[in-house]
């Protein structure tokens, strides 16, 4: 015992977790829902997530370089990955390269380090990014290709990059790219006096949600089962955004059904199971207690359907999260549990 | 009679690493050529040394008398002669120095004379304390508290169920299953004296189900009155608040004592400690330390005498020398880091980790906080750990106070899980020492602020008895043509004035009398 002991303070164990770990795991409980995607809206989503992946990461490279932060430490917990690969998710697949550009970068460079970088963002980076773009490139961001079974047109990796880097036109794939989304469809056609039963009829609909998009549904649906048993994620958050969902979808479907579709067509369009199992669940951003997380889930899942039914936009996620985003940290100061020994507070 | 058990919030299920200790019989620990006994190994006042250099002392003498009643005597644990008293390094986080007393012993191991009661169990509860306090009997599980102050709950409160912790739920410790294992008869024989000591109905000794030997030779040995029940493997069900919770779905209050919710806990070696005591008569001056990890090639349970410089009882279980790269002192989620192995065992000792290899926690990067809760989901007191870190880190005191900094027992197990890891405990830590600080100033400031007033009002008084004084010169110089009514008004407004000055004199003294008594306390 020449050399000097260490001195250190206990615990002197630690549980291997890392947050990279954590991120690997949301990446890995991400990829049924992108191989459906694949399979019925093409090669897109994955053009654009390696697109927006690369921006991700030379943004946060030069972010972290400007803030004398260490590079190799924060390069790598795989936050910014996860970033970019979620707001691909979010946008439509063949939306033209500056679209995901710009949005990746502003989400990387604005709403994740001005704020103070890992673990200091009050608001979902990735929706930062989303809403960003959906308010400065509305046209882009609403031409969504149809499923390939509907269309008859599929996009393949080639196509989609042609399509991404060059415009439709150039790539001679025009009827790829349709326009709305189920959830686009029945609002506009909700406003034309349709009732519900006659929109559904529309081939762009499956069972209960769009076609194709409601297995997207099951993809991110059974990440998610994955991410909960993984312990990634509490089952407060996705539980909450779903059943709050569920309820307001069904009370009003219950009073109205003619122009109200059903429960079940919300939980399965659009970003409902992305964003209450990857999205709403993004621990900086969302409360952090166990009581906060239910509330700020239903707060999620009721304004969402509040936008869906009432708002300017086809879908309220990305909104509904970044205006609880905003209630966190009173959320989580009113819902603090009630420690050992103490009254109820 | 059957315990039902509850749960506890939290907790983690870690790898125990007991094996590789629990296995061997303890050993005798040979005697060392000096002992260095502190004089203080407990809460409270530290003890008095009765001995001078070239003294000679025998085994079992008292060294150190108890000052106050919040102190507990010390005893040489072996006969020789008194070497020194003087500070010396003890086992302590922050390495501190405390006075010792140095014995060299003789290797003679001579008894001095044991006084046997001949029926203990005729003892009211107050000779029972007695006994115990005189064999400077404390907590052994950690803290060190007085055992007697612990057994006299005070006026008014009554304890229905005397609990002994058993659970040893930290990794690597193993000397409480060996005390089990070995002597469980000690241990039940001490949990009666404890129930009647306290007039307690009935007594639990809680084991983890990990210890199924030390369950076995508990149950075997278990008189009537005391129930032997295995609780589940979950760190720190060995927590004072944890084990309570476990075993009768109470919880104690924040700021209160177990007494409140009519529990007491003591630790298994106290209670065999506590039997030696009153039925042998014989002071607490050795206990049973386990001596493991991969720097030792033989860990195994060690029963070492008070004083025994921690070197020699590694050297005993075969030191890796030149390989051991850090020492901790208990076990791996709660002990403490020591500079050297030369510093002594003390009666709450119960491991010497020893490790090899680099720091475990090294290289590990720490990230920001991403708030995912973990450190919330395993908190076994339901604190928000990741709150309390926020704010320690921004020393908001007010709001870690608001989120109850103080029922933080260090447990770590949120660091423990932490994927960012963050070395959380040591900013509570932090957080408290800063708190106490500010504590203690504002007592200071408080203090000094009182004598500023006191001086205040004496400078009044002074200036008011001046006034009187003169005016009284005055009355007197043209006194020739004024009534004798005027005259007499004066005089007792004067008389009034200086009244009154006395009695704010005298209050104002005892404020400041008060004030300083505040401080002794
Ligand atoms: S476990 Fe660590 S990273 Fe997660 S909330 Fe707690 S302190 Fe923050
Ligand atoms: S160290 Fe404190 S905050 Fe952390 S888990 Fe233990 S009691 Fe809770």
């Amino acid at each position: 015992m020449q050399q000097r002991l260490l001195i250190a303070t206990s615990p002197y164990r630690h549980r291997e977790a890392s947050v990279r770990a954590l991120m690997l795991n949301v990446l890995y409980a991400l990829l049924p829902g992108i191989g459906l995607y694949v399979w019925f809206f093409g090669w897109g989503v994955v053009v654009n997530a390696v697109l927006a992946t690369l921006v991700a990461v030379s943004v946060e490279a030069a972010m972290l370089f400007a803030r004398r932060r260490p590079l190799r430490l924060f390069l790598t917990d795989g936050s910014a990955v996860v970033t970019a690969v979620l707001l691909a998710l979010a946008l439509p697949p063949l939306a033209p390269w500056w679209v995901t550009v710009t949005g990746t970068a502003f989400a990387i460079a604005v709403a994740k380090h001005l704020y103070g970088g890992l673990g200091f963002n009050p608001f979902n980076p990735a929706m930062v990014g989303y809403v960003v773009l959906l308010i400065s490139f509305p046209r882009e961001m609403t031409m969504w290709p149809a499923a390939g079974v509907i269309s008859g047109e599929y996009a393949g990796f080639l196509d989609s990059v042609r399509i991404i880097f060059m415009g439709s036109s150039a790539a001679g794939m025009l009827d790829a790219i349709t326009g709305a989304t189920p959830l686009d469809l029945m609002k506009t056609q909700l406003g034309l006096n349709q009732t519900v039963t006659e929109i559904l009829a529309s081939p762009v609909f499956g069972d209960f949600g769009g076609k194709g998009w409601e297995w997207l549904g099951n993809g991110f649906f059974l990440g998610g089962i994955w991410l909960l048993y993984k312990r990634v994620i509490t089952w407060h958050i996705p539980v909450a955004v779903l059943t709050s969902l569920f309820l307001m979808a069904l009370i009003s479907s219950a009073l109205d059904p003619g122009s109200h579709p059903s429960p079940l067509f919300h939980l399965f369009s659009g970003g409902a199971m992305l964003g209450a199992f990857f999205i709403a669940t993004d621990p900086v951003s969302a409360a952090t207690t166990p009581k906060g997380r239910l509330v700020y889930g239903a707060g999620i899942g009721i304004l969402t359907y509040i936008i869906r039914e009432w708002g300017g936009y086809p879908d309220g996620i990305a909104f509904a999260v970044l205006l609880m985003n905003m209630a966190t940290p009173t959320i989580d100061y009113y819902t603090q549990p009630r420690t050992l020994g103490h009254e109820k507070p | 009679m059957s315990s039902r058990l509850h749960g506890f919030p939290g907790g983690l299920i870690l790898d125990g690493h007991k094996a590789i200790s629990s296995g061997r019989p303890s050993m005798r620990a040979a005697i060392p050529e000096r002992l260095f006994i502190p004089l203080q190994q407990h809460i409270g006042e530290p003890a008095e040394a009765l001995v001078r250099p070239g003294q000679r002392v025998l085994k079992g003498e008292v060294i150190g008398a108890a000052s106050g009643y919040f102190s507990v005597p010390v005893h040489a644990s072996t006969s020789g002669t008194v070497v020194e008293v003087a500070d010396h390094p003890v086992p302590h986080p922050s390495g501190l120095k405390c006075a010792c007393v140095v014995i060299e012993a003789d290797g003679e191991d001579t008894w001095f004379e044991r006084s046997t009661i001949a029926d203990p169990t005729r003892l009211d509860p107050a000779a029972l304390r007695n006994l115990i306090r005189k064999a400077g009997v404390v907590g052994m599980g950690g803290a060190g508290f007085p055992t007697f102050v612990k057994l006299n709950p005070g006026p008014g409160r009554h304890v229905k169920t005397v609990i002994l912790n058993g659970a040893e739920c930290e990794p690597y410790i193993t000397c409480d299953d060996r005390l089990m294992r070995e002597r469980p008869g000690a241990i039940v024989a001490g949990a009666e004296i404890i129930r009647r000591a306290t007039q307690a109905e009935r007594c639990v000794i809680g084991v983890e189900e990990n210890k199924p030997e030390a369950y076995q030779a508990l149950r075997d040995a278990a008189s009537d009155g005391v129930e032997v029940v295995q609780v589940p493997v979950r760190y720190p069900i060995g927590g004072e608040k944890e084990l309570i919770q476990v075993l009768t779905g109470r919880e104690v209050p924040s700021d209160g004592l177990p007494a409140e919710v009519g529990v007491l806990v003591q630790n298994v070696a106290t209670a065999a400690a506590v039997y030696e005591a009153v039925e042998k008569g014989q002071p607490l001056i050795s206990r049973y330390v386990t001596v493991t990890g991969s720097g030792v090639s033989e860990p195994r349970n060690l029963e070492a005498r008070i004083g025994t410089p921690l070197r020699d009882l590694l050297e005993q279980c075969g030191m890796r020398e030149g390989e051991v790269t850090s020492l901790i002192m208990g076990g791996p989620m709660m002990g403490f880091s020591l500079r050297d192995a030369d510093v002594p065992l003390v009666k709450t000792s119960n491991c010497v980790l020893a490790e090899t290899g680099p720091d475990s926690n090294a290289g590990l990067p720490v990230l920001p906080c991403i708030r995912c809760g973990s450190c919330a989901q395993v908190c076994p007191v339901k604190l928000l750990p990741q709150q309390l870190y926020w704010y320690a880190r921004a020393k908001d005191f007010d709001k870690v106070q608001d989120h109850h900094l103080f029922d933080c027992i260090e447990c770590g197990c949120c660091a423990y899980v932490c994927p960012s890891n963050i070395p959380l405990v040591q900013y509570y830590r932090f957080a408290k020492t800063e708190i106490w600080g500010q504590e203690r100033e504002r007592e200071k400031a408080d203090l000094a602020r009182r004598r500023h007033e006191a001086r205040l009002a004496r400078l009044e008084r002074e200036k008011r008895e001046r006034e009187a004084r003169h005016r009284a010169k005055r009355a007197v110089l043209s006194g020739k043509d004024q009534k004798m009514e005027g005259d007499a008004a004066k005089q007792a407004a004067i008389r009034a004035a200086l009244e009154r000055a006395k009695a704010k004199r005298s209050s104002s003294g005892d404020r400041q009398e008060g004030a300083a008594r505040q401080r002794t306390d």
